[in-house]
């Protein structure tokens, strides 16, 4: 009983969750007493297929199609990888691109799909523990299926190491061209603005909890008083509240301060995969549930619109 | 052209809250519309706003509960909305994005739409994984993660960007008919005004059973099975500061001066 784990590149580099669904699939086919391949579609697949090929993997697939990452391609391609090698389990990322190719892939292979795992057990059949309500709870869900397709959450899991002795092959896909009806032109970084928020030492970050545009004049006055730079989640950024080039998290910076203040933000996993490498983190928030709790050193669970003024008192602002 | 939306209302839980078997006790949740629907409908307004005979199509699996939340969509500007609920729905374990998009394209089949648009996920559930799943079964194209859309209606073609990780973004054409999953902030959502809320109301909101989009119960058994939800344990080393607010602000004041930071 193998597993497939399908790696993902982008703009030549191949992506560390690559290497993380390596260490999960590594784990599944131990349990399975079967046989760890991985895969790669696109891009310089021999390059990328070397760098697969850590300890513990069987089989690499290296497959020849195209540069970057094509949907329609990548769903054609896994999924007949998946009827060669029929593996008990197709592992995929939840990333962006994952999300754009792996319910499809599913769904073609009439293989269940549970998204966004963030850990998986074989004790009793292929059981997916996954996050609900913005990480509030946890639940886990039974596949009572043979054959299944599971999208592992990033960082979960380490990046496996070591060189393997894999064999390196290339796989033969047929790619009907009439049903490759996306093009990616290209791509565009996107952002710009005056503000580099990877630079500043310490980050008065602001999230949803400060409800209207107005009270960010607080958080500016706290951020003058501490000699700190504004940042924030998503919602005030796709509120047009902040520029772009403030956003922390998944599809904003990554940034690793000494000091992150999260003021009024839930912790979401999309916002935390931008800001958990910073040295010390203080969250305030009314909610003592709120997952940012887990990852913060220090914290204050009490209303933002009482602690700020009182703190920028202490900084004699 | 017609565009389906699909909405659906999600549970919104409370700071404290207790576990009622596999589901939150009702007491500690509220229902809103999903934030990346609103953004969903949204788009589909705007762009019947601009242009000539463009038709917006609400759909929405979910109990008779869940009519508020959609009347909302239509108080916003959608025309019509259909809700698709029986007893076996009501029955049914866990609602995958695979039985979800079943019933969808069920609608979608019957109403022939030339664009779908879907949020990129539930803020409850977070599957993420509907609106791809149903273009897959509706032989439709595809693209997720869409946060920019630039309809040609006469090339058939619809031009977006998709929001990749770390401020990038793929511009990407996709041939119409096409399903879209929308990210938030792609628009800025309006509110519905007092007319579009007394509009809503007349508006047309036909509820099909399974059968009547041509499904039979089959469709909504699942081989997945949700059998457990329990809060986490608490990875939080987290030194939480007590008091009223100027305490635990003077503490943190001393803690900042000691990491250094100070105007
Ligand atoms: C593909 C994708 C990419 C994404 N990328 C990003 C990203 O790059 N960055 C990002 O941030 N998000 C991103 N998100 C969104 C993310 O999932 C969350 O929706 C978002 O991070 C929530 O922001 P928030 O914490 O400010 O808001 P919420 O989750 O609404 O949290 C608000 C918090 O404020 C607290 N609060 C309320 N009132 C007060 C008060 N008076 N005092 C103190 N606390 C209070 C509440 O308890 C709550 O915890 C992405 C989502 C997707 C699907
Ligand atoms: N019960 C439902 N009814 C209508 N649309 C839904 C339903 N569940 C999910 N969707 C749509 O699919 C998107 C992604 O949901 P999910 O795959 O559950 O994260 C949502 O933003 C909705 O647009």
């Amino acid at each position: 009983m193998s597993v497939l784990a399908v790696a993902e590149h982008r703009r030549g580099e191949l992506r560390d969750v690559s290497l993380e669904l390596l260490t999960a699939g590594r784990e599944l086919a131990d349990d399975l007493d079967g046989e760890l391949h991985a895969a790669v579609v696109g891009g310089d697949v021999d390059a990328f297929g070397e760098k697969l090929n850590r300890e513990g993997v069987d089989a690499v697939h290296t497959v020849d199609a195209g540069e970057e990452f094509n949907h329609d391609v990548y769903t054609q391609v896994v999924a007949q990888l998946a009827e060669e090698l029929s593996p008990s389990v197709v592992l995929m990322p939840n990333t962006v691109d994952g999300m754009d190719y792996a319910p499809a892939v599913a769904s073609r292979l009439d293989r269940p799909l549970v998204t966004d795992a963030v850990a998986l057990d074989t004790d009793d059949g292929l059981t997916v523990t996954r996050e609900l309500y913005g990480s509030k709870v946890e639940t886990t869900i039974d596949v009572h299926a043979e054959r299944a397709a599971v999208t592992l959450r990033p960082s979960e899991w380490p990046t496996a190491e070591g060189v393997g002795d894999a064999t390196i092959e290339a796989f033969d896909a047929t790619i009907d061209e009439s049903a490759v009806r996306s093009t990616v032109t290209g791509f565009e970084e996107v952002g710009g603005g005056d503000v580099d928020i990877t630079d500043a030492d310490v980050l008065v970050s602001v999230g949803r909890g400060i409800e209207e545009e107005e009270n960010l004049d607080m958080i500016f006055d706290l951020a003058d008083a501490l000699g700190a730079t504004v940042s924030g989640s998503r919602p005030l950024i796709d509120n047009g509240w902040l520029a772009k080039d403030r956003q922390v998290g998944q599809s904003g910076k990554v940034v690793t301060p000494d000091v992150y203040i999260a003021i009024g933000i839930s912790g979401a996993v999309q916002h935390v995969a931008g800001m958990k490498g910073s040295d010390t983190i203080v969250a305030i928030n009314t909610d003592p549930n709120a997952p940012i709790f887990d990852i913060a050193d220090y914290g204050i669970q009490d209303d933002l619109f009482d602690v700020i003024p009182a703190l920028i008192e202490e900084f004699g602002g | 052209m017609k565009i389906l939306v699909t909405v659906k209302e999600v549970a919104v839980v409370d700071d404290e809250f207790e576990i009622d078997g596999l589901g939150i006790d009702e007491r500690y949740v509220t229902a809103d519309l999903n934030e990346w629907d609103e953004y969903a409908v949204e788009e589909a307004v705007q762009i019947k706003e601009a242009g000539d005979d463009v038709e917006v199509v609400t759909v929405t699996v979910g109990p008779e509960g869940t009519e508020e939340t959609i009347r909302q969509a239509l108080a916003k500007g959608a025309d019509r909305a259909i809700r698709v609920w029986d007893d076996a729905l009501a029955e049914a374990g866990l609602l995958d994005p695979e039985t979800k998009a079943e019933i969808v394209a069920a609608v979608a089949a019957d109403e022939d739409p030339d664009l779908v648009l879907t949020g990129v996920q539930s803020a409850d559930d977070g599957f993420g994984a509907t609106g791809v799943t149903l273009g897959e079964k509706l032989g439709f194209e595809w693209a997720a993660v869409v946060n920019a859309l630039d309809l040609d209606r006469d090339a058939g073609v619809a031009h977006v960007r998709r929001e990749l990780e770390g401020s990038v973004e793929a511009l990407t054409d996709v041939e119409l008919p096409a399903v879209l999953t929308i990210q938030t902030g792609i628009n800025d959502p309006r509110y519905a005004s007092l007319r579009g809320i007394r509009q809503a109301q007349s508006k047309e909101l036909a509820t099909k059973s399974l059968s009547e989009v041509g499904l039979d119960a089959a469709a909504v058994e699942s081989p997945l099975e949700q059998t457990s939800l329990y809060e986490p344990e608490t990875e939080s080393e987290a030194t939480v500061f007590e008091g009223s607010a100027e305490e635990t602000a003077g503490e943190l004041a001393t803690l900042l001066r000691e990491k250094g930071v100070e105007n």
